[in-house]
């Protein structure tokens, strides 16, 4: 099936293996670097399992410094480096290749500092994102970005992704809720960018290293912003008959200039799915599915509720019902973070993230399922409905080539279905390797190349995570 | 996952087993988030989902397995955090379980590895050999220090550090017999015996028998009960567990003949997760699959049983228990609530906790053959557990005990040493 390429290794970096791995012991501490082959496998992929290479050797360093030696030797020599958090990428962008190095944060996972006067906490690269709002929680405290795979996932992969969740609607992405990194370059030189502030004076280079998926440098340390937890919140589901329905409906409560904190939507198949997994009380007799979070006081949230009621209403929904305790509240939430895991009982999966305007949705659900009966396939939809993020998931059989086959081509038909609605290819997953080749599709030439020239600025050789983001031909020489 | 394998290499029961195990797994991550090594060690080798990726490339290959398989299947504690975490409903359990086999069965050991090994599995499970064994401790004990920093001998000394400075005198408990329900009898269970928590800690069993007794049920000790098997089943030395399993079933379901059982009453949850498996374990035996999983489905935690016999609110007696959930209780057993249950009814103020899915590091013989890891998950234990501030620390597995003991000044009991002293019986004698 292999259809999606790597850039071919460099022989000259293979022939040297054993040298480089006997420079890197001598850099590292012990224990912190894997080169033995069996123990480089589990590292040959991420959560887009489908792709996979053996990656030269993993670096697992404790500090900074140690970061900025291994890069500046890779640097030096023109070995490959490709960052990696937790390894939870849909989009493939953990993946390495046969002659790179992985420098892995796993080893980086303290939290530095917690500055409940400025809302701040700085934090290593390796840190999971609920990590961060577990230990600001019993002061009141949150980290809004909420992956569903927040439990394991970095923040430093989190910044690599410029990731999501469902209450971005309300609170915006990583970028949003990021104030400063510490950086390793790729000839590893060690800088900062940011600070405790909102704001920086100058060029806002933050905002560019956030979502450059390991390309501008390793971060090793963030500053991010922390919330005060609202009074109350308040998880509402609404059933409806059709997914065009439900789409409808977001659109308009949007329109109406109403945010929620959430607006997610599950259609017939990922309903029955999550409610196998978390028995959360789901509906099971309707087509689709929105999660309404509200949140405030009782009257911000009854008030907001109502108006919500209302339009669901002119759009035929059939269920409405409101968690009954902060138990099921939980456990609504805990169903449709687990979406993705719990497809993962009945087959393999690839994970969609296209991006829509909001009114394009139920024209796009529907092409979505045209698309999906013409291959043959299954389709299980769960999305961040409110901010237009799409995720169908496309299920096949991974030990069938040809399933797989058809399942990566319906995948990419529906990406470009969503670019020709006006949309984009990613919502918060990143380009990585998956939709490397589709960014011709959503970028005119002129644009592609600036975009490659900022990158080529940090990384002249490209050796940062070559492979990814930036189709193969036509890059800037060096 | 994708996997590859041949039709032949399926042909073996245990391998299609874990191919279909393995086809489950996403590649998600989640599960490396609360696995305790992982945390720990930072390294994705020693996480559920590099094990779970080392144990496919081992078994597709169909290769013996080498140090480095080995090293990191032998950090693992085998205390399924993973499989409470995992959305996608990976069986860890029977895969790691089937690893290990693979490991016994083609891996040959460094020496003193092999004899650490051999001597746990010939002493532990011996009740009589292993209170021997304590004695002979305490002449060890000034070497602890010493042993402890020659490579290869690590073991010995941690075994020493962990064997208590008194051995308790044998207990009648422990003894085959039937204890008759006073009054009105409401029912009639087998308690399991055990082999090493009736040796460190007689008063847990005599505390179920104390009470269970006084609710009006008949407790039996039956006769020819052996160690479980749960220390050389985690050891991959299967054929010796599965004999261990049959003996059992042969015994309990004796008794299931002669008076019938309600239940196989278990107060130490590690043993619980094995029986509750002998069915599984024993599926490929004809004679005896239908019977394990009878016995199998009879096994249940005392907590479990307590909570059918719908006990009377007491109470409340001013004492802050934090309740430590083992491991094999949490996630092998799946049974989180009820203990606490029991414990809050029985007057007692309940408290988790921080980081409370985490494992003590006591694993069985974890805490000897990997004590450095160990020590490091004690110690965070032990942190969080003293951050709320107990009374007392109550959970239901004599393997947490004495490793939590060895770490903090805090009581710990059994939570049926509380449960008995609620409804009737005598004060803990750790508690003064
Ligand atoms: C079940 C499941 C659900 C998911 N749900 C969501 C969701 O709701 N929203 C969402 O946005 N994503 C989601 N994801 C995708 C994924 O979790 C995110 O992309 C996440 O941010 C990746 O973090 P990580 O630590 O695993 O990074 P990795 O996967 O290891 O790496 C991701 C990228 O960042 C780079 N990188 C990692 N660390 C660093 C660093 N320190 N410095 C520089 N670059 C770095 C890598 O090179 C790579 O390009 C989900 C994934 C799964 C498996
Ligand atoms: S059983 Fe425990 S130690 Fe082993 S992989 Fe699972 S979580 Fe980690
Ligand atoms: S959580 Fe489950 S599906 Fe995900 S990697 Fe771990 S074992 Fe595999």
């Amino acid at each position: 099936m292999e259809q999606i390429g790597f850039l071919p290794p460099k022989a000259a970096v293979l022939a040297r293996r054993d040298e480089i791995v006997g420079d890197l012991l001598d850099l590292l501490p012990e224990g912190c670097l894997v080169h033995e082959t069996r123990e480089l496998v589990p590292f040959e992929t991420d959560a887009f399992v489908s792709y996979r290479r053996v990656p030269l050797a993993v670096a697992l360093p404790e500090t900074t410094a140690q970061v900025a030696a291994v890069m500046k030797y890779c640097h030096r020599y023109g070995i490959p480096v490709v960052p990696r958090g937790a390894g939870t990428s849909l989009a493939g962008g953990a993946i390495p290749q046969e002659d790179a190095v992985v420098i892995g944060l796993s080893k980086m996972s303290r939290i530095l500092d917690i500055d409940f006067a400025n809302r701040t906490a700085t934090v290593q690269a390796g840190v999971t994102n609920l990590a961060i709002s577990d230990a600001v929680s019993p002061d009141g405290y949150f980290y809004a970005p909420d992956p569903s795979s927040q439990l394991a996932c970095t923040i430093g992969g989190n910044i690599g992704m410029n990731s999501g969740g469902a209450h971005c609607l309300k609170y915006g992405v990583t970028t949003n809720n990021l104030l400063g990194v510490k950086m390793v370059l790729v000839d590893g030189t060690v800088i900062e960018l940011g600070g405790k502030a909102l704001d920086a004076p100058g060029l806002d280079l933050l905002g560019i290293v956030c979502g450059s998926e390991g390309q501008l440098g390793i971060v090793t340390e963030a500053t991010v912003r922390l919330i005060a937890k609202p009074e109350g919140a308040r998880p509402v589901l609404f059933g409806f008959d059709s997914s065009e329905e439900a789409g409808a409906c977001v659109a308009d409560i949007i329109g109406a200039g109403i945010i929620p904190v959430a607006i997610e939507f599950m259609d017939r198949p990922a309903i029955a799915i999550c409610e196998a997994f978390a028995g959360a009380g789901y509906p099971d007799d309707v087509e689709a599915l929105l999660i309404v979070e509200v949140e405030g006081s009782e009257t911000e949230m009854d008030d907001m509720l109502r108006a919500i009621i209302e339009i669901a209403r002119r759009h035929g929904v059939k269920v409405v019902k409101e968690s009954q305790s902060a138990t099921q509240a939980a456990l609504i939430w805990k169903g449709r973070k687990s979406a993705f895991g719990a497809t993962g009982r009945i087959a393999d999966y690839i994970c969609m993230d296209g991006t829509v305007p909001l009114s394009q949705l139920p024209h796009v659900l529907r092409g979505t399922a045209e698309i999906i009966e013409r291959h043959g396939l299954r389709v299980a939809n769960v999305f961040h409905a409110g901010d237009g993020n799409m995720h169908p998931l496309i299920l096949f059989n991974a030990n069938d080539p040809e399933d797989a086959a058809r399942a990566e081509q319906a995948g990419n038909e529906i990406l470009k279905l969503c670019v020709d609605a006006g949309g984009c290819l990613t919502g918060e997953h990143g380009v990585g390797i998956e939709k490397r080749d589709l960014m011709r599709h959503q970028y005119a030439e002129v644009d592609l190349n600036q975009q490659m020239a900022v990158r080529a600025a940090f990384d002249p050789q490209w050796i940062l995570n070559p492979s990814k983001v930036f189709p193969l031909e036509g890059r800037p020489a060096a | 996952m994708q996997t590859n394998f041949t039709a032949e290499q399926l042909a073996d029961p245990h391998v299609a087993t874990s191919e279909k195990i393995l086809r489950k797994c996403v590649h998600c991550g989640f599960c490396t988030a609360t696995c305790p090594t992982y945390v720990t060690l930072g390294n994705e080798l020693d996480s559920p989902r590099g094990r779970i990726y080392l144990i496919k490339d081992m078994l597709e290959n169909g290769r013996p397995a080498d140090e480095q398989v080995v090293t990191h299947i032998d950090r693992c504690l085998s205390c399924l955090s993973c499989a409470t975490t995992c959305p996608s409903g990976v069986d860890y359990m029977h895969l790691v379980d089937h690893a290990r086999m693979h490991i016994e069965n083609t891996y040959r050991r460094p020496f003193w590895n092999r004899v650490t090994r051999n001597v746990l599995a010939a002493v532990l499970p011996y009740p009589a050999r292993f209170r021997m064994a304590l004695h002979a401790a305490a002449f060890g004990r000034p070497f602890a220090g010493f042993l402890k920093k020659v490579r290869g001998l690590e073991a010995f000394g941690a075994m020493l550090d962990l064997a208590p400075r008194k051995v308790p005198r044998p207990s009648p408990s422990a003894r085959p017999g039937t204890h008759p329900a006073a009054g009105a009898r409401r029912g009639r269970v087998a308690i399991l015996s055990g082999c090493a928590q009736p040796v460190l800690k007689p008063e847990i069993n005599e505390a179920t028998i104390r009470l269970l007794t006084r609710l009006g049920v008949e407790v039996v000790a039956p006769a020819g009960e052996v160690c479980c098997g749960s220390l050389v089943h985690h050891m991959g030395r299967e054929e010796q567990a599965l004999e261990a399993a049959r003996r059992n079933v042969d015994v309990w379901l004796r008794e299931v003949e002669n008076g019938g059982l309600d239940a196989v009453i278990i107060t130490a949850s590690g043993c619980g997760t094995t029986i509750k498996d002998y069915g599984f374990m024993l599926r490929h035996d004809a004679a005896y699959a239908e019977k394990a999983a009878r016995v199998s489905a009879l096994a249940k935690d005392v907590t479990e049983y307590l909570a059918t016999l719908d006990l009377p609110q007491q109470e409340m007696k001013r004492v802050n228990v934090t309740y430590h959930s083992a491991c094999s209780m949490q996630h092998g057993q799946k049974i989180t609530m009820l203990p606490k249950m029991l414990l809050k009814a029985a007057g007692f103020t309940v408290r988790d906790p921080a980081e409370g899915h985490l494992c003590c590091g006591s694993a069985g013989t974890y805490n000897i053959l990997q004590p450095e890891i160990s020590q490091k998950l004690k110690a965070r234990k032990v942190r969080n557990l003293e951050a709320t501030k107990p009374d007392v620390i109550a959970t239901g597995n004599i393997g947490c005990i004495t490793q939590i003991a060895t770490g903090t000044e805090v009581p710990i009991v059994h939570t049926i040493e509380l449960l008995d002293w609620a409804y009737g019986g005598e004060k803990p004698a750790l508690l003064g």
